[in-house]
């Protein structure tokens, strides 16, 4: 029985340009208060163009229509638990989007004089010092446009700290089960990956490490809680072993929300990491982004974080926040700008809202919630790491696939059952992963809509294996090949 | 829910986690606030900026336009605003089609034949063009002109340095305000990658990509087109004869926020696809033969290929790209042409009574001589009026400490721009 949806009519919708029609306009602009110019004796006929061709000409009606019956043919937040491990999607609040929008705020240059930019420095500085606290670090940058670009810098500055001592070093160590993002970051900073394999926890092999760590490595990548949900016990001294080769401790901070007010990685051993504010901190997906990657650094990468640097000025009486150029061991800038200041705006939004209890209980509701799923479905699913677990639970689908049933197949039924899947295959350490985050947004009610719809499943897969096999039944768009759209590319639309 | 899973309380969840590592106090971060405190916080800061009753000069690659009421009404559709990146096609049709949509205008506007579902913005997108250029041509000098934006000069130096390409700049003409093609003939040689360009240019002058793409690609090097300014696209020739373009889309209705959340783009010729970095959506049929769309040629990213990824971009700009998508549907084939229009003729009448610094054409901004002033004291006399002037730029163009530039859009009113010309006299 299937409790949370049921079908309804959903209405088709062509493209913009297949909705066009010559002459039809959704815009009026004022008159003109100048005299108009001739752009081709302005610009030079060479330099004119014609009309764009096939450009839309809708009505805004028409516009409206379009955007909003193509609305409805997502899955959101707002409709209901949205488990994919990893990217913690959590309740993004309507205050922070109304707050985010204050004139002032939304519609300030980078380059109005800083005397008139005052408020949002101050917004930037009072973020970068929650975030200090929060991570137990001495210093933030900001600017980071989201959790890749973070690492990115991060790992600039690990970079810029050993050259500094006179040699860069050659490699990055990255645990098999960390996102494929760190391998690609180390790539671009010029560092070459050697893979550290998990033990059966799904923990760094410490030994391993140790014996990993030499005079070539710059930094260990660690995601902690790792992509298993698992917090790494010997965190301390995964730190140690580093340190004492002169190599940092680089933290993916992309599982912050199972550690907010419980441990903070500035107190065990991290040098440096970043936040996803898009995360941990309830800044909007928005289908795919924007994000933002704050970095958070111990003391000794400071001289190396990105310019230009927030900093406090005293005139006699008068203190003011600027902007500060000269850090002549800066790595320089990663972006032009500041950074995302929209989602900065939100996420100090929501830091507030919670307080420093608030964010510790948001933690607790988060770890406790993917405790009770994960009690719950190991009779039914296989869990392949019986570890306590913080904020999110890995399960495998090694039993279903005795009956040919695969993790994406489960997850493609699901969606008949009113949710958004898990993450899918993911971490690689476990083969056919059902990686599950519910984060502290569920109360009891929904969660258990969601226990029982993968209890059925599981009841499925053993009586009519077909039915998942070949979900989703209830969509208004069934099974998607995703192997053609790759073989023969269509990538835009043509007349 | 504790019983459940055998806890006593809730923190005994985390009695597993060894003792030093566990914070024993209270985070310090004052107690939650309500809504109301919330909202009324963020409204002090911002009087605390120049909110209300301020006319702005200023674009270097932050444009006031002004924003269809349409654009925030569609992207704060809780489908559109709470979705993750669209990995399940089959309940992700909405932002898979509108990003489908946004690939095609970037291609209509651009003259390229492929587009990339957004990158952070322009400065990243810049390096990463050029990175792609190196794959494609097994080459690794980045040739730049000093009028793309500084900034995103700085950005490429920052991801350059530890990619092993060399970057050269080269200069331009300082009677035209355009690059130096004669120059760039000196310079580009047999390892070049690319040479990378910006038009309109910082001072708002509108470059000879021909000419640029003519030398650079009879020394086997490919063209990068960067713009800053998109609404530039609605007058001027697209850069057809640009191999890779890398753009920013703040003009198309995303507010100018300080410098971000922005939208970048990467468009270029189908030929290059498989180097391009970044998501991309292609059509395709559900079982039932429907028409619908996905997430395509994954193969290039780094969930995939990891290390050997194009790039290690991840979440990019979705919804800030939504916003630019809305904004084409509603300005649409004739709205963009008259908005370029607008900005055309708003600029050259603030223009004809400024001394202008360069003598090549412009779209919506330029640089003015100040002469016998430094443009800080005319910004500031402007302030006392105010008005928020030109850029300085000195700052970046030693060369150029008595000059500003200006920008005028369809938003800066006459009087204010008379205003402006007398603080000049």
């Amino acid at each position: 029985m299937i409790k949370k949806v049921r079908p309804h009519i959903n209405q088709n919708e062509a493209l913009l340009f297949e909705r066009s029609s010559p002459g039809k306009r959704g815009y009026q602009l004022p008159p003109l208060d100048v005299p108009p110019v001739h752009p081709a004796s302005a610009l030079g006929a060479e330099n004119t163009r014609g009309e764009i061709a096939d450009f839309p000409e809708v009505s805004e009606v028409e516009a409206i229509r379009h955007f909003t019956r193509l609305s409805t043919q997502n899955y959101a937040i707002d409709l209901g638990l949205y488990p994919l491990g990893s990217c913690t999607m959590k309740y993004n609040p309507r205050v922070n989007e109304q707050v985010a929008r204050t004139e002032g705020l939304a519609w300030a240059h980078p380059y109005q004089p800083e005397s008139l930019a005052q408020g949002i420095l101050e917004v930037m500085a009072a973020l970068e010092q929650a975030l200090a606290e929060i991570t137990g670090m001495d210093a933030v940058t900001l600017q980071p446009a989201a959790g890749a670009h973070g690492e990115f810098t991060g790992i600039l500055m690990v970079r810029a700290l050993l050259e500094s001592q006179g040699d860069p070093r050659k490699k990055l160590l990255i645990p098999d089960s960390a996102h494929g993002t760190n391998p690609a970051t180390a790539a671009m900073a010029g560092y070459s990956v050697q893979n550290i394999k998990s033990n059966a926890l799904g923990m760094v092999d410490v030994d391993e490490l140790a014996r990993a760590v030499d005079q070539d490595v710059a930094a260990l990548m660690l995601t902690n809680p790792n992509t298993l949900g698992v917090f790494e016990q010997n965190i301390t001294r995964i730190a140690e072993i580093l340190h004492a080769k002169g190599a940092q401790l680089y933290m993916d901070g992309a599982n912050m929300n199972a550690l907010v007010g419980i441990a903070r990685p500035g107190d065990f051993g991290a040098d440096v990491m970043h936040l996803n504010l898009h995360k941990t901190f309830s800044t909007p997906h928005g289908g795919g982004g924007p994000g933002s990657g704050p970095v958070a650094v111990k003391r000794h990468l400071a001289p190396f974080l990105p310019k230009p640097r927030l900093a406090r000025r005293t005139d006699g009486n008068n203190a003011r926040w600027t902007w500060n150029y000269d850090l002549p061991q800066s790595i320089g800038r990663v972006r032009a700008f500041y950074g995302n200041i929209g989602m900065h705006i939100r996420a100090l939004a929501y830091i507030m809202a919670h307080g420093g209890d608030g964010l510790r209980n948001a933690t607790l509701d988060a770890v406790l919630n993917a405790n009770y799923l994960r009690a719950l479905l190991e009779p039914f699913y296989q869990l392949p790491n019986k570890a306590p677990i913080l904020h999110e639970c890995v399960f495998s689908d090694a039993r279903q696939a005795q009956r040919g049933v695969r993790t994406g197949d489960i997850a493609k039924r699901l969606i008949d059952y009113g949710f958004h899947p898990y993450t899918v295959s993911f971490p690689l350490i476990v083969a056919g992963a059902m990686m599950i985050e519910p984060t502290e947004t569920e109360g009891k009610a929904e969660l258990d809509l969601f226990i029982d719809a993968l209890i059925s499943i599981a009841k499925e897969v053993e009586e009519t294996p077909d039915l998942v096999l070949t979900a989703p039944h209830d969509t208004r768009t069934s099974r998607v090949d995703e192997v053609t759209a790759a073989r023969k590319p269509i990538l835009r639309w043509k007349p | 829910m504790l019983s459940t899973v055998g806890a006593e309380t809730l923190d005994s969840l985390f009695a597993h986690l060894p003792a030093e590592v566990r914070l024993n106090r209270p985070l310090n971060i004052p107690t939650g606030k309500s809504e109301y405190e919330i909202v009324d916080y963020f409204r002090a800061r911002g009087h605390e900026c120049a909110a209300g009753g301020y006319a702005s000069f200023l674009g270097a690659g932050v444009y006031q336009h002004y924003r269809p009421v349409l654009v925030d009404t569609v992207v704060s559709r809780s489908e559109f605003l709470t979705s993750y990146t669209p990995y399940q096609a089959e309940i992700s049709q909405g932002t898979l089609t509108t990003i489908f949509e946004f690939q095609t205008m970037i291609c209509q506007l651009t003259g390229m034949e492929v587009a990339n579902a957004s990158m952070y913005d322009g400065s990243t997108a810049v390096p990463e063009t050029a990175m792609m250029a190196v794959r494609l041509t097994g080459r690794d000098r980045i040739l730049t002109a000093r009028t793309v934006h500084p900034e995103y000069r700085e950005v490429l130096a920052t991801y350059a340095r530890h990619q092993g390409m060399p970057l050269v700049e080269f200069d331009y003409v300082r009677e035209t305000g355009a690059l130096d093609l004669s120059e760039l003939e000196q310079k580009i040689d047999a390892e070049t990658a690319a040479v990378i360009i910006q038009s309109p240019n910082f001072f708002g002058i509108v470059e000879d990509v021909r000419q640029a793409a003519e030398i650079a690609h009879r020394h086997g090097a490919l063209l990068i087109f960067v713009f800053a300014e998109a609404v530039s696209l609605g007058l001027l020739e697209p850069p057809r004869d640009a191999d890779i373009v890398a753009g920013e889309l703040q003009s198309f209705a995303i507010s100018p926020s300080y410098g971000g959340p922005f939208a970048g783009i990467i468009a270029t010729k189908e030929k290059y696809l498989r180097q391009m970095p970044g998501r991309i959506v292609g059509e395709t049929k559900d079982t039932r033969g429907n028409r619908a769309f996905c997430l395509t040629l994954a193969a290039r990213e780094q969930h995939i290929r990891r290390e050997k990824a194009t790039s290690n971009i991840c979440t990019n700009q979705a919804l800030i790209a939504l916003m630019a998508t809305v904004f084409m549907a509603v300005y649409g084939k004739q709205g963009l042409r008259e908005l370029a229009s607008q900005n055309l003729a708003k600029a050259h009448y603030l223009a004809g009574r400024l001394p202008l610094r360069f003598s090549g054409p412009f779209f919506n901004e330029f640089v003015v001589s100040t002469n016998a002033q430094m443009p800080a004291a005319i910004n500031q006399s402007l302030l006392e009026h105010k008005i928020i002037g030109g850029v300085p730029l000195g700052k970046f163009y030693p060369e150029l400490e008595r000059a500003m530039l200006l920008c005028a859009t369809e938003m800066s009113r006459r009087e204010d721009m008379d205003r402006v010309a007398e603080a000049f006299r």
